[in-house]
Order: structure tokens, then C-alpha cells, then sequence
């Protein structure tokens, strides 16, 4: 007679499933990022889907990464004068929204609002490409999928993030900038002084390395779950929405690990 | 021509082709008929490489098609999609030339745009139709344009899945007169997979049936209303009755 309670083999084979699907999917990942890799060095190079990606996904994330930089810019300047104020320390604003922007908030909100805008759109078209049979169309046509689709997204968020990082940048400390002036009492031209007087190459330059490793994370994921969507409306919704949640989790753990890398000795 | 020899394929437990042996002649047209869900799509795109059959062999020309060079194999094929499976982003013209626009021997843009224009009078649309996006066609506009895009590149073989799948009877008759000119005219060999009995007698010259994932019947298409086979009599005169299950 069988009693239906859990063996300890039964626990361990429902503990070890879902560990071997995540070995799995981590291993059809990193498979789909060596062969995109090689394409990249080999040609035949696509410029027209290059220069055609580069405006949907630099030129046009440009307005929801600049919104999301002003307004936090400008809450970072609150915040700060706020808390360093109980330290007698207002006139930290400045440099901590220079540096908080170009650190940490200019790449990776701006990774995470291109995550969401373009990891989506891309899954979403090469999803719905794959369930109405394009992309064996251009099998049949001679050309590589991965080839053409995949790999002119990727270069294109990974060339484009970086500019996209130093605008958010701009734009945030512009935000903070505003605000110190209209709400905080700071003169112009001294927190443009102390905004430039403690802001350092690398606070940029790291920033805008950041940036091209979270573009490069947002195409690949859109590109991945894309190619790999299941068929019909409900497939290409749940690779949509796959594209997004794991670029997002990837960006941020990416960011720990650069952040290690950058700025602990 | 083309060979098949026990081509098996599986996906998972449901075991979908379980041994097809079949030759379709150079210069022939082969129709190859079934219900929903038996295989015949599957089957066309083994002969194509976009699925790897589990085992058996495909020559091609007594060339196996696995061992050949890919991009060469390719190139000697046109394939009308069921969907007609147009490229959204890309103008009418554009989809038509695709191939001509690209690889090594890729023509100028001009030239390639005047033999998609040439390609889709053949098919019966006006030059006006090359600048439109897909999504701006109907149904019967979209196979056509499908079927220019299969021509463009003066194919040796073509490839029709379900041609007339989602058209009305008049375009479909249109569609089937279409492909058989362009066959006769062109000297291709051409495989269709349909269910749709008015394609069968308009485009084939051969036909062979295929269910349980084995092909049951094949022979010309003059001697199918006339084979005893109970699997292609239920199946050409749509009776419910039969050795093929109804409910699948």
C-alpha cells in the first residue's frame, strides 16, 4: 500500500528538476552568445539592419531615457539635501548627484528603461517572426537568422547604450541642477562649479562601459527569448515577457559585479 | 530528383514520420495529400534542413542533403510559405528580391527591384504593388507576392506548403492555374503538401498520400480516383467512414 507522503528521493528529484532546468537554460544561453559572438567577426555583415536597429534603439529610446533622467536627478538632489543636511553637509548635493548619476543611476535606470522598451519590442518581433514562419523563410532565402537578426541588435544596443548612459547622465544632473537652484537655494554657478570639480573621468567612463555590457545583456535576452519563442499569441507574450524580467535581473547583477570590479581595490 | 528512404522523425513521444520512402521525378510536380496534423509539413521541411529527421536519408540528385554545401543547396530552392510568411519590415519589392539583394552574386538595387517587378507581373500584380507593405495586401495578394518571392531567383525546385489555405474558391483556383503555369513554364520540380482536393487535380502530376507517417499510396494523378486504397478513397471524396480516424 502505498502512503503518499514524500520519500527522501522524491524531495531530492523535485529539488534537483528545477536546478537542472535553470543548468539548462543557463548552458542554451551561453551556446546562443558564443554562436552570436562568431557572427559578429564573420561576414556577411548586414549594415542597412545595423543602421535600421541603431535608430529604433538608440535614437528612439532617447525620450524615456532622458524623462527617467531629470526626475531622478532631481529627487536624488531631495534626498541628498535632505539626509546631508542633519550632518550640516547640503553642499555635498552637487558632487553626490554628478556622481550617483554617472555611477550607478545613469546606467543602470537607463539599462532598465531600454530592458523594458527594447528587450520587449525585440522579443515581440522576432517572436512573431518565428510563429508565422519568417524566420524559416529566410533560412530558405540563404540567410542566417541569427545572422541577420540577432546580431545587428545586439552590436547596435551595445554601440548605442554608452551614448545613451552619457546623455542620462546630462540630463540627470541636469535635474539636480534645477531643482538645487528652484527648490534648494544653491547658487547656479557654484553647484555647476562643484558639480564639475569633483566629477571624474572614470565616473563617466565606467558609466558608459556599464552601459554597453547592459545593451549587450537587453539585445541578447530580446534576441534570445525571441528566437526561442513557443508558438502562437501566448508564446510570443510569455517570450516577451521573459526578455524583459531576465535582462532586468541580469543588469542588475551585472552592475554588482562591475561595480566590484571598478571601485574596490 | 529527390529521395526520401526511411525518413523517421519524432517530437518527443508523438512519433510523426515512421519510415517515408518516396522519389519525386526531376521536372515533375509531386502533391503530397493528408489530413491536419499527419506529418506533411514536417516532412517538407526535413527535405529543406529547418528539421533534422531522426533517421533515414534525402538525397538530392543522389547527393545526400545533409552532406552538401548549405548555402549551394539553398540556392536551388523557391518555397511558397502557407502563410505566405512575408517579411513585415520590408516593402513588397524588397521581399520579392530578397534573394537577388544579397549574397554573391547580388545585383544593384535597380536591377533587383526591376526583376521583382517583372517577378510579381508574372504573377499577376501591378508595379504599383511594389512599394506597398505586406500588411497592406489581402490574403490572395500576399500568396502571389509569396509565390514571386519563390520564383525570383529562377529556382530548379519549389516548394508549396498548403497554397490555398485561408483563400477564397476563385483565388484559390487562381493560385492553383498560377503554380501549374509556373511549374510547366519554368521546367522546376515541385512538391505541394495540401489537403485541399482542387489543388491536387490542378497542380499534380504525381501524388502521394501520406498517413500514420508512412506514405500509404502514391501514383500519377489520373490513377488516383481509381485506386482501390481505402486511405485515398475516404480521403478524396471526404468521407467520414473509413480507416482514417475522424477524430484525430
Amino acid at each position: 500500500m502505498t502512503t503518499g507522503s514524500p520519500t527522501p528521493a522524491s524531495a531530492l528529484a523535485a529539488l534537483g528538476r528545477p536546478v537542472l532546468a535553470a543548468l539548462a537554460s543557463v548552458g542554451r544561453v551561453t551556446l546562443f552568445t558564443a554562436s552570436v559572438l562568431g557572427h559578429l567577426v564573420r561576414p556577411p555583415f548586414y549594415l542597412r539592419e545595423l543602421g535600421h536597429a541603431v535608430l529604433q534603439i538608440g535614437w528612439f529610446s532617447l525620450p524615456v531615457v532622458g524623462l527617467t533622467a531629470i526626475f531622478t536627478g532631481g529627487a536624488l538632489a531631495l534626498q541628498i539635501y535632505a539626509g546631508g543636511s542633519r550632518f550640516n553637509a547640503e553642499a555635498v548635493v552637487p558632487s553626490i548627484v554628478a556622481i550617483g548619476m554617472a555611477r550607478e543611476l545613469g546606467p543602470v535606470l537607463g539599462g532598465l528603461m531600454v530592458a523594458a522598451r527594447v528587450a520587449s519590442s525585440i522579443a515581440a518581433e522576432i517572436g512573431t517572426m518565428k510563429v508565422t514562419e519568417q524566420i524559416d523563410a529566410l533560412v530558405t532565402l540563404s540567410t542566417n537568422p541569427l545572422k541577420y537578426l540577432a546580431v545587428p541588435r545586439i552590436l547596435a544596443a551595445t554601440l548605442t547604450m554608452p551614448v545613451l548612459v552619457a546623455v542620462c547622465d546630462a540630463i540627470g544632473i541636469m535635474g539636480g541642477w534645477l531643482v538645487g537652484i528652484t527648490r534648494l537655494d544653491f547658487n547656479s554657478a557654484t553647484y555647476l562649479k562643484n558639480t564639475m570639480d569633483f566629477l571624474q573621468p572614470w565616473d563617466i567612463g565606467s558609466g558608459m562601459v556599464k552601459g554597453a555590457v547592459f545593451g549587450f545583456i537587453v539585445a541578447l535576452m530580446g534576441c534570445y527569448h525571441g528566437m526561442n519563442s513557443a508558438r502562437g499569441a501566448q508564446g510570443v507574450g510569455a517570450a516577451t515577457k521573459a526578455a524583459v524580467v531576465s535582462a532586468s535581473v541580469l543588469i542588475l547583477a551585472a552592475n554588482y559585479i562591475l561595480t566590484e570590479v571598478f571601485f574596490t581595490s | 530528383m529527390i529521395s526520401l528512404t526511411a525518413v523517421h522523425k519524432a517530437f518527443g513521444a508523438n512519433r510523426v514520420l515512421c519510415g517515408v520512402d518516396l522519389t519525386i521525378p526531376k521536372a515533375s510536380s509531386m502533391v503530397i495529400i493528408g489530413g491536419s496534423g499527419t506529418g506533411k509539413s514536417v516532412l517538407l521541411k526535413c527535405v529543406l534542413g529547418l528539421v533534422s529527421p531522426d533517421s533515414g536519408t534525402i538525397t538530392l540528385d543522389g547527393q545526400d542533403v545533409t552532406k552538401t554545401d548549405r548555402d549551394a543547396f539553398l540556392a536551388r530552392f523557391g518555397m511558397l510559405f502557407q502563410g505566405a510568411a512575408l517579411f513585415d519590415s520590408l516593402r513588397v519589392w524588397e521581399n520579392v528580391a530578397f534573394r537577388l539583394l544579397r549574397g554573391p552574386k547580388a545585383l544593384p538595387k535597380h536591377a533587383a527591384r526591376d526583376a521583382a517587378i517583372e517577378k510579381l507581373r508574372r504573377v499577376g500584380l501591378k508595379p504599383e504593388t511594389a512599394d506597398l507593405f505586406p500588411a497592406e495586401l489581402s490574403g490572395g495578394m500576399q500568396k502571389r507576392v509569396g509565390l514571386a518571392r519563390a520564383i525570383a531567383a529562377e529556382p530548379e525546385i519549389i516548394f508549396f506548403d498548403e497554397p490555398t489555405t485561408g483563400l477564397d474558391p476563385i483565388m484559390a483556383g487562381v493560385i492553383n492555374d498560377l503554380i501549374r503555369e509556373i511549374v510547366v513554364e519554368m521546367g522546376v520540380t515541385a512538391m505541394t503538401i495540401t489537403h485541399d482536393m482542387s489543388s491536387v487535380r490542378a497542380i499534380a502530376d504525381h501524388v502521394a498520400m501520406l498517413h500514420d507517417g508512412v506514405i500509404q499510396w502514391t501514383g500519377p494523378v489520373k490513377e488516383m480516383d481509381a485506386t482501390p486504397d481505402p486511405y485515398v478513397q475516404q480521403f478524396i471524396h471526404g468521407r467520414a467512414t473509413g480507416p482514417i480516424a475522424s477524430v484525430r
